[in-house]
């Protein structure tokens, strides 16, 4: 078994982690990072509550032990650049500065979500803060990056492009492909894989014949780096440098970051695949507690600072919860809204079929199916539950919680299959 | 109007677009120095520059993913697959990126990308150069599919495509590449959404889609020259939005439906036009609505075979005759 013998640190220090130390930066810059990591701490576990309370549906990937490589990486950023990430992307859309309330309003599939609903916990997307994405397939958004990083680049701009994928996404072929054609046009990008040792259930040496990842795009022409993933000052440092590169000497750049998630691939997700010592191996080298300990030993925040920035975080993501329950779910009528550009174009074509109703229906242009169309909707919403459609009707009126704090979700979670 | 070849129509329509709007590009394999596998990029690369118009290396997947971060960024990308069977390891960024992303991600961000590429049988490429697949680009919501068969229709679609603010299916057809017709000079785009009636007639409805709409227009005149049937004979131009109600029209008027498509029967194009047209107008037919379809067969090499595996003239004229067989 790929889990035996190595512990987690033996495996950092195998992967050749040196633990380099960097200097502490400035106060305001320490407390800044640590309030990111614990935001993103505290909302992930929170996340985790809500979902086994049915508040949130689909699966739920949460990123708890990779926050030193969320914030590290995203501190990096220039406000111009561009972020991309896979589908446990929470954390990047917090650090990025989305506000958790619209983070936690998706997850609960609510019409003031960050993608109105539409996308969920996989799809985030924030444009007006340059995080241009979760993704659901592994390694699709590889070439939308490379993208955004020519669109970049071919409007002379000085923006670059994060990219972040699993270790797992570097054994498809859009990884290759995407290196290939970066290298080969000189574009703004870093692509960041986020190490955290499994590709869903498979471990990296079981699923990756090279497990220095940092090594799979320099036969591409990317060259590529490793950095401490659970050391937040490392990553910063390392994935700045790629980005500096990236940017003004137009050389694309590839980052492994080393780290582990402590949860489960998703919620549904019984772990049978790694020990329960290799969790905790890691555990000890903890992002927020590692950084913590680091700054209040310097001297430069007293335990009772951490302990205050801590509670904000938790203060803050109770308001989110509470903003996601009371925020209405995404109105029936709009179910068809948004799947196309209307404006400037022939309105009176079928664009979209609404094959339910015995109307003719021509999606957003022109509602003729209209009440028939709205009650067989409604119809079928109300399989979501009977509160579903009642609350969209009183937007701000909490619903009952009719299920027990701790329950499972529902009578039977998917179980998370072959889907990724 | 100037008589110009297909693939030359296509080629003013992107060069005229490329002259006025600067965030307009091509790229695709063999499109530059190569000039494009079937000439339709021709001059272009020296016209523009290399960085307008892009060689990229073989990987479908990843240059139609990079024309959507591409439109997404900003740009009008005009992305050309070489052939339609190719756009099949694409098929991930064209539904889950191209078609999803702006529904998924609540209309923040648009995707004008145009993805061009031939179908269709008739030059022996055997079963990975030669199928018709309109009928996968249709199912998808979020994309936009045209089909032209004319030289005017390849021009003023794909400007419409290329100004269009969503991603568009863009399925040219090899055998008409070299074909004749008169081009308006003037350079209007067309619009998306509105069918082309060739020929009027009032005793049946003859729906052709791609180069099928050539056949159909020979067909019917064959009905009426040797079988005394007047055809409507009606090119839908685009598939996504559909002009449905020119077709329901003309069907209301002859009672008589006959789909002729290259592609598949099974979940094919004229499956759902059968659908669609006895939903919206069963009382007014006489008869079944009737298929001409390819066979069902992956496309076979050998030029009888080949031949006998996609519709002609005489399929079509057979069809429509037998709508008026007594039930």
């Amino acid at each position: 078994m790929a889990t035996e013998g190595a512990t987690g640190a033996e495996k950092a220090h195998e992967a050749g982690i040196e633990q380099p130390i960097h200097d502490l930066p400035g106060e305001d810059t320490c407390r800044l990072i640590l309030q990111k990591m614990l935001l993103i701490r505290r909302f992930e576990e929170r996340a985790g509550e809500m979902y086994a309370k049915a508040r949130i549906g689909g699966f739920l990937h949460l990123c708890i032990g990779e926050e030193a490589t969320i914030v590290g990486a995203t501190q990096a950023l220039a406000d111009g650049d561009y972020l991309m990430s896979t589908y446990r992307e929470h954390g990047q859309a917090l650090a990025r500065g989305t506000e958790p309330e619209r983070v936690m309003a998706e997850l609960f599939g609510k019409v003031d979500g960050c993608s109105g609903g539409r996308g969920g916990s996989m799809h985030l997307f924030d444009f007006e803060r340059r995080f241009l994405g979760g993704y659901g397939i592994v390694g699709g958004s590889l070439p939308l990056s490379a993208g955004v990083a020519l669109a970049a680049d071919y409007g002379e701009t000085e923006d670059a492009v994060l990219s972040m994928m699993g270790d797992g996404a570097t054994n498809q072929g859009t990884f290759s492909e995407t290196m290939n054609l970066a290298a080969l046009w000189s574009l703004p990008v870093v692509f960041l894989v986020i190490n955290n040792q499994f590709g869903m259930g498979t471990s990296l040496e079981r699923h990756s014949a090279v497990t220095d990842l940092s090594q799979k795009s320099e036969g591409f022409g990317v060259p590529g780096s490793r950095c401490d993933g659970m050391d937040v000052l490392d990553t910063h440092a390392v994935v700045s440098d790629a980005l500096r590169c990236a940017r003004e000497e137009r050389k694309p750049q590839l980052v492994e970051a080393v780290t582990y998630r402590y949860r489960g691939h998703s919620m549904a997700d019984p772990e049978e695949y790694r020990s329960k010592e290799e969790v905790e191996e890691w555990r000890r080298r903890d992002p927020i507690n590692n950084f913590r300990q680091r700054v209040t030993e310097d001297g430069m925040l007293s335990d009772d600072d951490v302990e205050k920035l801590d509670s904000e975080a938790q203060e803050r993501i109770e308001e989110a919860v509470e903003f996601a329950e009371n925020s209405p779910f995404p109105d029936l009528a709009a179910l068809y809204d948004d799947v196309y550009v209307m404006e400037g174009s022939s309105p009176h074509a079928w664009w979209l079929v609404d094959q339910r109703s015995p109307e003719t229906h021509r999606g957003e242009a022109e509602r003729e199916a209209g009440d028939v169309a709205q009650e067989l909707a409604e119809a079928g919403a109300a399989y979501a539950g009977e509160d579903v459609t009642s609350e969209r009707r009183s937007r701000h009126t909490p619903r009952g919680d009719d299920q027990g704090e701790g329950e499972p979700a529902e009578e039977s979670r998917d179980e998370e299959g072959g889907a990724d | 109007m100037a008589e110009v070849r297909y693939r030359e129509a296509l080629n003013q329509a992107l060069r005229e677009e490329m002259q006025a709007d600067e965030s307009v590009f091509i790229m695709g394999e063999d499109v530059g120095v190569f000039q494009g596998a079937f000439k339709v990029t021709a001059g272009l690369l020296e016209e523009f520059g290399e960085k307008r118009v892009r060689d990229t290396p073989i990987s479908e997947n990843t240059i139609v993913g990079m024309g959507v971060g591409a439109a997404m960024g900003g740009l009008r990308p005009v992305v050309e697959i070489m052939t339609i069977n190719f756009s099949l390891l694409a098929m991930d960024q064209i539904v889950n990126s191209a078609a999803s992303i702006r529904y998924m991600f609540n209309a923040q961000v648009k995707v004008p990308l145009v993805i061009r590429m031939p179908q269709g049988g008739g030059h022996q490429l055997g079963p990975t150069h030669s199928h018709s697949l309109e009928a996968w680009f249709l199912h998808v919501p979020g994309l936009l599919v045209a089909v032209p068969s004319t030289p005017a229709d390849a021009k003023g679609l794909l400007k419409a495509a290329i100004r269009d603010d969503n991603p568009v299916i863009f399925i040219e057809h090899e055998a008409l590449y070299g074909k004749k017709g008169e081009v308006p000079e003037n350079g209007e785009p067309l619009r998306f959404g509105e069918a082309a009636v060739r020929r009027e007639g009032d005793d049946v409805t003859i729906v052709g889609v791609s180069r099928m709409a050539a056949t159909a227009l020979q067909a019917a005149e064959t009905l009426a020259a040797e079988h005394e049937v007047e055809a409507d004979v009606i090119d839908p131009r685009t598939l996504r939005p559909l002009d449905l109600d020119t077709i329901l029209e003309s069907v209301r008027k002859t009672n008589r439906a006959v789909i002729v498509e290259e592609g598949w029967p099974h979940g094919g194009v004229g499956a759902n036009f059968a659908a669609l047209i006895q939903e919206q107008a069963f009382d007014y037919l006489d008869a079944p609505v009737a298929r001409v379809t390819g066979a069902d067969i992956p496309m076979p090499y050998s030029k009888p075979l080949e031949q006998a595996a996609f519709p002609h003239e005489e399929h079509v004229v057979q069809a429509a005759l037998a709508t008026f067989r007594d039930l």
